[in-house]
């Protein structure tokens, strides 16, 4: 029961560390709670269809498929984040002033919301195609699935808890700083995602397979708790390959540029205002 | 990015000008590692260093099994009863271990570099 428990924890914390992330940096936007439900929602959905053609998918791409599925979702959830924050690095300042002089909640304006649901439903679509595949895999063993489907069930709830013990933890950060917290903590997750990213096509062999730059992991493992809930928030990898190192640093610079060029863009406009 | 995309493309021409001859596909030996009752058989496969190798995975269980390991950078789903391309190398002498994810009790092997 505990082995089942804990495989599927894990799996479950990535996605719902990502959610509560992109919920609290949402925080103040208008209708954002459906736009995310709805996201979690179309992910759960796509998991199932995921999980039931896996064997498809698998012999697809003579063999890559699964690769390039992996791949493509986490490059699609990067784009969404970065997109997420440099809207948010223009709006940051109006949304936390009204957030904590009214309380008010402000719309979007020309964010499009399914942003925010595709980043989610990428989250959740990863990683829960592989939880209903060991599920189905637990149902299909017969004798000890019903102790182990318990451990599943156990490990579900504890992600969830986590993660919302994370949502609260960064919604109680003062109005003022919320959303410069959870701009960084998205453009590191982010590059990060674009780092795993790489080791799918590394797999599918259309980045050459190299040698790690370096090896920490005596120092910390990515198999450790604390190594892994490292590697889902910062992108933390033990043997980083030189093609990871470059998608991460590409994305983080693209990202922080394109919020400083944002920022700065939209300053005079906000002085205008204020004269 | 264009100098892969280049060698694939070359790759795949040379591969089609030598259909007959699997010298074309020199360097990817083929290594068969079967899962069978949550095991992997053989549990230690050797290979040669530096050089690339084709890692044919047959799942013959009925339950899917996720091929994973660190130090190889490797993760793929196998589904239950069908089988599997892993590509691995060009490696330097040592020893690589993987596990099967979801069954981690008992699915455990490693590679062999020398």
């Amino acid at each position: 029961m505990s082995a089942s428990a804990i495989i599927v924890f894990r799996e479950v914390l990535e996605a719902a560390l990502i959610i509560s992330i992109v919920a609290a940096a949402s925080k103040g936007i208008l209708g954002y709670r459906r736009y995310i439900s709805l996201g979690v929602g179309a992910g759960l959905v796509g998991a199932v269809i995921v999980a039931s053609f896996a064997s498809g998918i698998s012999s697809a791409f003579s063999g890559m498929g699964q690769e390039l599925l992996n791949a493509g979702i986490l490059f699609s959830a990067v784009l969404m984040l970065a997109w997420h924050n440099v809207w948010m690095a223009k709006h940051a300042r109006e949304l936390s002033a009204r957030l904590s002089a009214l309380g008010n909640k402000v719309s979007s304006g020309e964010l499009p919301l399914y942003v925010i649901t595709i980043a989610v439903a990428m989250a959740v679509l990863r990683e829960g195609s592989e939880v209903a595949l060991f599920l189905y895999g637990i149902a299909a063993a017969g004798s000890a699935a019903l102790d182990m489907l318990w451990g599943g069930l156990l490990g579900l709830a504890a992600g969830i808890i986590v993660s919302l013990l994370l949502y609260r933890g960064l919604i109680a950060i003062p109005t003022k700083w919320l959303f410069s917290v959870t701009s960084w903590v998205i453009l590191l997750l982010a590059a990060g995602l674009a780092a795993s990213a790489t080791g799918y096509l590394a797999q599918a062999g259309i980045v050459p397979s190299q040698a790690p730059l370096w090896n920490t992991s005596d120092w910390l493992s990515e198999q450790s708790w604390f190594g892994q809930i490292l590697h889902i928030l910062i992108g933390y990898q033990a043997r980083p390959t030189p093609a990871a190192l470059v998608a991460y640093l590409l994305v983080l610079i693209t990202i922080a540029s394109l919020m400083v060029w944002v920022k700065r863009s939209n300053t005079p406009n906000s002085k205008e205002l204020t004269a | 990015m264009f100098s892969s995309l280049f060698s694939r493309v070359r790759f795949v021409l040379f591969a089609a000008l030598a259909v007959s001859a699997s010298s074309a596909f020199a360097g990817d030996d083929v290594y068969e590692l079967i899962i069978k009752d949550h095991k992997f058989s053989p549990a230690t496969i050797t290979i040669p260093a530096d050089t690339k190798v084709k890692l044919l995975v047959k799942n013959q269980d009925v339950t899917p099994e996720e091929f994973e390991s660190y130090e190889l950078n490797r993760e793929k789903i196998i589904p239950g009863n069908s089988q599997a391309i892993i590509f691995i190398g060009p490696l330097s002498a040592g020893e690589y271990p993987f596990f099967g994810e979801f069954n981690q009790a008992t699915a455990q092997g490693k590679i062999l570099v020398k």
